[in-house]
């Protein structure tokens, strides 16, 4: 068989390239359908957001938040409310927007111009106590990353480089309990926090989430790649345990911690059935509960219901584009899927 | 220090700071983990109200439980969810996946934005969702419309879709057992699917990534078609992470409640309850006014039963067909 290439190679050639980048666009093609329906809700929880309570009446639902304006008597444009069209007569019943009697006017009169009403969002904010909830979430997060930051490093470390008796059994029953769904102890937990005070008050935020078996089964698996003379060199130069803990263990295990500071904050922020349980006033509320029961309050006022939404998630979603990697890594490891 | 010393110091010193070390994790563990799953057990077979114990009722509760109808249809209800929910989700995440790795250009962009409702707090994505869902303003019925079908109540309504598809059809009959999980459920479903679809689908990704070339060069060079490329190599490669997604999936579809909660809510459990899950169920017997829960911990123990039994069913079927 000769070698030379053959016109019907060329065209084999051609075919199988053609084939090809039908392929990689109609990759291209699936992914984008991914991302627009990944991206739709959010534009439109914003686009909502920023619209009057009558626009969000319209249906069809305007894409972009739209005002209609006349021009007013001094030549500058008011902003009005259409009240009815008269296609056939090709008039329209306006009312302004700042109040007044309606009057009719030609439709040709009538102008769209974008609007943002960022005033929703003031107007959702004072509607419930928010900036408490903000608070109580901030702080509670604050302490509870702390607590687990230095419970879970003691704990592991007492794992992964100390020897006591029952050590790898008592490990293994600490992470059987991961295991146990919440709806199994929350309810018992419930009644634990009722016969020590503690419901309706930070403490029940903070204290059982102050240490997690999780993070210390990540720290003393990481802890164990330490080698051990490293230790054994250390502890003859004289450096206490926890010296060693503090100035070599600890800044080695960086990417561990901060993955759980992260998985740690995420899951606080984001938690729903524990504080619904436990909290009754707006006191000690945090966030995601004061926002479901804002939900549940104005049933019908979607403008500001997606503006509280916006400002609710907000935080963390700035956080995430400054810090995608870390934080998608950081859940990924820790399974966290709610 | 000498070779006696050292070992006293071992045999008696480090118990003791461990005890130390371990003591604030400890404490916390105990309290708000051990005892509290210790005692799940205990307070099932007591009527407690308020958290205050009100008398001893042992088995008889959970008698009353299995006689509950609404029990077994928030049983099946949460069936209906997880079947609905896991195929779809394992199917779909792997397939992004596997588009993702084709040496995608910005494949950071397309998994930063897939992986951006996983972020979100699900209640904000229950509240979006609720909105887009509305029967009358929301922007899926414009879609619809759009498109020239007609609009849907969404999650108000309490038709099963099997129903409907026949009613659609035009067949005025159909069996009532074989309704379906309602619209409402579907809607839920819908958006679980589009938010743990992100999270998936990073997990798929490290599977597909931790495959080594030479597979697939080899492959090539046996002169494989795209589709046994992926039967014969991806697949089998995959299955550990395929096992883990399907059981960790499984695992937390079981426990649905916020979306729920937010989009079906209180009182009633969606439309004629037909969104009403376990936990849903849990929730209204235990915490609502005049909450049992004892009732509500026995609730809690045969949902941990299932999972687990589930856990090990998985591990039994499909486990054997994992190549590690």
């Amino acid at each position: 068989m000769s070698t030379e290439t053959t016109q019907h190679d060329l065209d084999v050639n051609a075919g199988h390239r053609a084939r090809k980048a039908l392929r990689r666009a109609g990759v291209y093609a699936g992914l984008w359908v991914g991302i627009v329906v990944m991206i739709v809700p959010f534009y439109w929880m914003i686009a909502t957001s920023l619209k009057s309570p009558i626009e969000i009446l319209e249906f069809p639902p305007t894409w972009v938040p739209t005002g209609h304006y006349v021009e007013s008597t001094d030549g500058s444009p008011s902003e009005v409310y259409i009240v009815s069209r008269d296609v056939g007569a090709r008039t329209a019943v306006v009312r302004a927007v700042e109040g007044g009697p309606e009057r009719t006017v030609g439709a040709t009169e009538i102008f769209d111009r974008v609007r943002l009403r960022f005033s929703n969002y003031v107007e959702a904010w004072n509607q419930a106590p928010f900036a408490r909830y903000y608070f109580n979430t901030i702080f509670v997060t604050l302490f509870v990353v702390a607590g687990v930051l230095v419970t879970s490093s003691l704990a592991a470390y007492a794992f992964a480089r100390m020897r006591f008796w029952g050590r790898d059994n008592i490990f293994v029953l600490f992470l059987s309990m991961m295991m146990v769904p919440q709806p199994v102890y929350i309810v018992p937990s419930y009644i634990v926090l009722v016969k020590l005070g503690w419901i309706d008050t930070y403490q029940a935020l903070i204290i059982p989430w102050l240490a997690h078996i999780f993070s210390i089964f990540l720290l003393r698996q990481h802890f164990k790649t330490i080698p051990n003379d490293l230790y054994d060199a250390a502890i003859i130069d004289g450096c206490s345990r926890f010296a060693f803990l503090w100035r070599v263990m600890l800044p080695l295990s960086k990417a561990v911690l901060v993955a759980v500071v992260i998985f740690t904050i995420v899951g606080t922020w984001n938690s729903f059935l524990w504080p619904l349980v436990m909290t009754n006033t707006p006191e000690v509320r945090p966030l995601q509960v004061g926002l479901a029961r804002f939900s549940q309050e104005q049933g019908t006022n979607h403008e500001l219901m997606m503006a509280a939404a916006a400002f609710s998630i907000a935080p963390l979603i700035v956080a995430y584009f400054f810090a995608q990697k870390q934080i998608i890594q950081s859940l990924a490891t820790s399974g966290m899927k709610s | 220090m000498s070779w006696l010393e050292s070992i006293r110091h071992k045999k008696i010193m480090d118990p003791l700071t461990a005890a130390l070390y371990l003591v604030p994790a400890g404490v916390i563990v105990i309290v708000f983990r051990m005892i509290p799953i210790g005692s799940a057990f205990l307070l099932s077979f007591f009527d407690v109200k308020m958290g205050r114990v009100r008398g001893f009722v042992g088995l008889a509760q959970y008698a009353r439980l299995f006689q509950d109808p609404t029990f077994w249809s928030s049983l099946g209800t949460t069936a209906y969810y997880v079947l609905g929910v896991v195929p779809l989700s394992l199917f779909l995440s792997l397939f992004a996946a596997v588009l993702l790795n084709q040496k995608v250009r910005a494949l950071g962009f397309y998994r930063t934005v897939y992986f951006l409702p996983v972020v979100t707090s699900l209640v904000a994505v229950s509240m979006v969702w609720k909105w887009i869902f509305h029967p009358r303003l929301g922007l899926l019925n414009y879609f619809l419309q759009f498109i020239g079908g007609g609009s849907l109540q969404w999650l108000e309504e309490p038709r099963g879709i099997f129903e409907m598809a026949a009613g659609a059809l035009g067949w005025s009959w159909w069996p009532d057992g074989l309704a379906g999980p309602s619209l409402a459920l579907i809607a839920v479903i819908v958006v679980a699917i589009w938010r743990g679809i992100g999270y998936n689908i990073v997990i798929f990704l490290a599977g597909l990534q931790n495959i080594p070339d030479q597979y697939y060069e080899a492959a090539h060079i046996d002169g494989a078609s795209p589709r046994q490329v992926f039967w014969k190599v991806t697949w089998p490669l995959l299955s550990p992470t395929t096992f883990y997604v399907l059981l960790s999936t499984t695992i937390v579809s079981f426990q649905v409640f916020t979306q729920i909660y937010l989009m079906t809510g209180p009182p009633v459990g969606g439309p004629m309850g037909t969104t009403k899950v376990i936990v849903y169920y849990l929730f209204e017997k235990g915490f609502d006014a005049g909450g049992n829960m004892g009732y509500a911990s026995a609730v809690a123990l045969v949902l941990f039963g299932i999972i687990l039994t589930l856990t090990l069913v998985q591990r039994r079927v499909v486990e054997r067909r994992v190549y590690y």
